[in-house]
């Protein structure tokens, strides 16, 4: 069964509160290696099949209308084998 | 003059909004998000809460109930619409108004008396006020932070478009303060902060609130 996954993330521009959590909380664990941690969304979308070149472009056109809002974030569409 | 309250699933704040309705002299008429009807009403009030449990991002499943369609139709033609704390977060996913709210950043909920700047009287949400007004009302949000580009914030200050600003410190990392905007109309209004918990001085901070509601029945009466 093939998987489109849609990773939705906020616009770099935009406050990332949850982000900054994490990077602060990392070196408080002994994890030094982050200069910065973004968090964002990311959604698997099961197929029957392989999905058609017409397929993708409605999950690109739902990511655009629902499952992200541009004002604030940007996203990808990607098959997953 | 009748103001319709809409109720989505999960909305909290439709009781106290209708009844600051009907405490500032308007019939508040009770609206129901699965329903296509308005019920003939004269202005619309996103009341607060977490509509659609607020999954996806606040306001992000709202915008597609049937009532909103309706809504969307008839702000654009010019029916007074206030959306308080998440009825403003669906008024900026349903595109009515610009930039979006986004998680305080402080990442706490907050619920305190606020005190803000009313910056603009000119809509028929705020001429019940004076410019430059200071009113206390509660806020209480997780999502509270206006966030915007740089292109849409200036046009928002340049066409005075912001409506109330939170006075002293900043309480959740909106821009240049923001507590409350209007679109290009001047009918559509969205603020943070929740007058309708502020209409009686024995449950709430002040009586401040109801200006908003008083204003909307002078809007309507002129």
């Amino acid at each position: 069964m093939a998987k489109i996954v849609v990773d939705v993330m906020l616009k770099p521009e935009i406050l990332d509160p949850q982000g900054n959590a994490v990077a602060s909380a990392l070196p408080r664990l002994g994890f030094n290696f982050a200069k910065s941690v973004r968090q964002g969304k990311r959604f698997e979308i099961e197929f029957e099949g392989e999905p058609t070149a017409a397929q993708i472009a409605e999950v690109e056109k739902a990511a655009e209308v629902l499952l992200s809002n541009p004002v604030i974030e940007n996203f990808v569409v990607r098959v997953e084998k | 003059m009748r103001v319709g309250v809409i109720t989505f699933p999960g909305t909290l704040d439709d009781r106290d909004a209708a009844r600051a309705v009907e405490v500032g002299g308007a019939e508040a008429v009770s609206l129901w998000h699965g329903d296509a009807d308005l019920k003939n009403v004269d202005a619309i009030i996103l009341p607060g809460g977490f509509s659609y449990g607020d999954y996806l991002r606040c306001g992000a499943i709202s915008r597609f109930a049937p009532v909103m369609q309706l809504v969307i139709e008839a702000a654009n033609k010019g029916m007074p619409v206030l959306g308080i704390c998440n009825g403003f977060q669906v008024l900026c996913e349903s595109h009515l108004l610009p930039g979006a709210l986004t998680r305080n950043a402080d990442l706490h909920f907050l619920c305190r008396d606020q005190e803000i700047e009313i910056v603009n009287n000119q809509t028929p949400w705020t001429s019940s006020f004076q410019q430059g007004e200071k009113v206390v009302i509660p806020l209480k949000n997780m999502e509270g932070a206006f966030q915007c580009d740089d292109q849409t914030l200036a046009m928002l200050e340049g066409e005075g478009r912001v409506i109330a600003r939170y006075v002293g410190e900043n309480p959740n990392g909106s821009r240049n303060l923001i507590a409350g905007i209007t679109n290009a109309n001047g009918n559509v209004v969205g603020l943070m902060p929740h007058p309708e918990h502020a209409i009686n001085e024995l449950t709430g901070p002040s009586a401040q609130g109801l200006g908003f509601f008083t204003s909307i029945l002078n809007a309507m009466v002129k």
